[in-house]
């Protein structure tokens, strides 16, 4: 019975029976909670412009991301942020808060097992693959605008 | 000498092999659980007072192995062998609880098999007259196995609906050939096979478990010319609620139906409402409910005969991220009320 065959059929099998994350109604979590984020941002957005005239809008963006990415620390270390990411899924991990979120966790936990060799390496475990893949594109895009 | 080998895989035991105690200690979460009122002691402090969960888990072996030496009315010294595993790398928990204690040691590790493992192997221990007294034991710690297997804690992803949730909690359970009167009593052992169907999903354990429960199971009652109704309780470790709907359609496939006295560790543990989808896993699950819910059901007299199949998944997290298929493990022991 234990021929490839049957391991396929079980395999099969398994997957019809398996239950699948439903798109409703976790999509709409995380539109409502991804949209309230980036509402969040606009706000901060706004006012700082409207609060420093002088501010450029490069440096009111700059602020504004800022500010996401510490509250999205702080309420990673509150213990708050992981909550709202059950709720939200991608609505949460998406935005800028959620990249902060992916830093600012596996800091906290492995503190434990040293600064360096704890914190300082594994700080991007989560965040690492982000940001390779960032630099890897913006060098092949560089390489490309150079010959334009 | 006739030979204790029954079949294949199985062993019948001809000298007495007595449960003189057993204790469990579980977590927060499990204590909110459906056998709140069983356990021997719930945690209030995930931590349990120490600095990190590694320590934690630590501290729940050594807890619950000291409690059940002391309800056995016996002291350390009278401990010939500590048979004992968890699921952290180098079974860390153990040994080092195994330095705290002083007393022989042999590590096992079957994942989260290994409280069935413990039960089997003491026993053959037992029946062939070596030692007298024998401590099993195991337990694991939902966050330690967070940070080993999975993300960081405070990190906001989602589980998947196929996964399970890592007991916090430990059990330990004594086997000695002391002559007592009435007592729970190990009859029989099955060994089982590395079973693998080919599942790679890290999530869906229950899937890649439920073939080795099956596996095993089927050889205990072709080895013992048993069937499922010879027992008034059927249980594998931690499929949880899917990998049991696999394990029973499994079972039936090979013509064996499973009804009312089947029932699974990981399925029973947690409420419904505790949104563990699907239900608990780890070392600690079969551990704390064995030692719980299933020896003092026995010792009322509710129930008089256990299968109790604890299951495995033999996996690390580097096979798995090297595409490996997950294996699976399970092994088998029979718990009596002796008469």
């Amino acid at each position: 019975m234990e021929d490839k065959n049957f391991f396929e059929k079980y395999q099969a099998y398994v997957e019809a029976k398996t239950p699948k994350t439903k798109s409703f109604p976790t999509l709409i979590y995380a539109y409502l909670v991804g949209g309230l984020i980036c509402m969040l941002g606009q706000g901060i957005y706004d006012s700082l412009l409207a609060i420093f005239p002088t501010m450029t809008t490069e440096e009111a963006n700059a602020w504004m991301l800022i500010g996401l990415i510490f509250l999205a620390s702080l309420l990673t270390g509150l213990g708050v942020y992981d909550r709202i990411g059950i709720f939200a899924g991608a609505g949460s991990v998406v935005p800028i808060t959620g990249f902060s979120n992916s830093i600012a966790s596996p800091a906290i936990e492995y503190k434990k097992e040293g600064i360096i060799y704890g914190l300082c390496v594994k700080m991007f475990s989560i965040a690492g693959p982000v940001i390779v893949n960032g630099l890897a594109i913006s060098i092949i895009i560089g390489i490309i605008y150079l010959f334009l | 000498m006739a030979s204790k080998k029954c079949g294949k895989q199985t062993i019948k035991f001809t000298n007495p092999v007595n449960i003189i105690s057993s204790y469990s200690i579980v977590g927060e979460k499990e204590g909110q659980g459906n056998f709140k009122e069983y356990y021997d002691y719930i945690l209030k402090d995930d931590k349990f007072g120490e600095k990190t969960f590694e320590h934690a888990e630590r501290k729940l072996i050594e807890h619950s192995i000291v409690h059940a030496i002391e309800r056995a009315h016996l002291n350390i010294d009278d401990i010939d062998l500590m048979l004992a595993g968890d699921l952290l790398n180098q079974i860390t928990s153990s040994s080092f609880t195994a330095r705290q204690l002083k007393t022989s040691f042999v590590g096992l590790y079957g994942a989260c098999s290994t409280m069935a493992e413990s039960l089997a192997v003491g026993a053959c221990m037992i029946d062939g007259n070596f030692f007298n007294n024998v401590v099993c034991a195991t337990g694991s710690h939902f966050s330690s196995a967070e940070r080993q297997y999975r993300f960081p804690l405070e990190l906001g992803n989602q589980r998947p609906p196929t996964s399970q949730w890592t007991v916090t909690g430990a059990g330990c359970t004594i086997l000695s050939n002391r002559s007592m009167r009435k007592c729970n009593q190990i009859t029989m052992a099955t060994f089982g096979k590395v079973t693998d169907y080919g599942i790679t999903d890290v999530n869906n354990m229950g899937a890649a478990m439920a073939p080795a429960a099956c596996d095993t199971i089927i050889a205990h009652f072709e080895d013992t010319k048993t069937t499922p109704d010879d027992y008034d309780l059927i249980l594998t470790g931690d499929l949880g609620k899917l990998g049991s709907e696999l394990f029973m359609d499994l079972m039936e496939h090979n013509g064996y139906k499973l009804g009312k006295n089947y029932n699974d560790c990981g399925q029973m543990i947690f409420d419904n409402n505790q949104k563990t989808y699907q239900g608990g896993s780890g070392a600690g699950c079969s551990a704390a409910v064995i030692n719980s819910y299933v020896m003092k059901k026995l010792e009322k007299g509710e129930i008089k005969s256990v299968l109790f199949a604890a299951t495995g998944a033999l996996l690390s997290s580097t096979s798995s991220q090297q595409g490996d298929s997950i294996p699976g493990i399970c092994h088998a022991v029979v718990i009596k009320r002796s008469e």
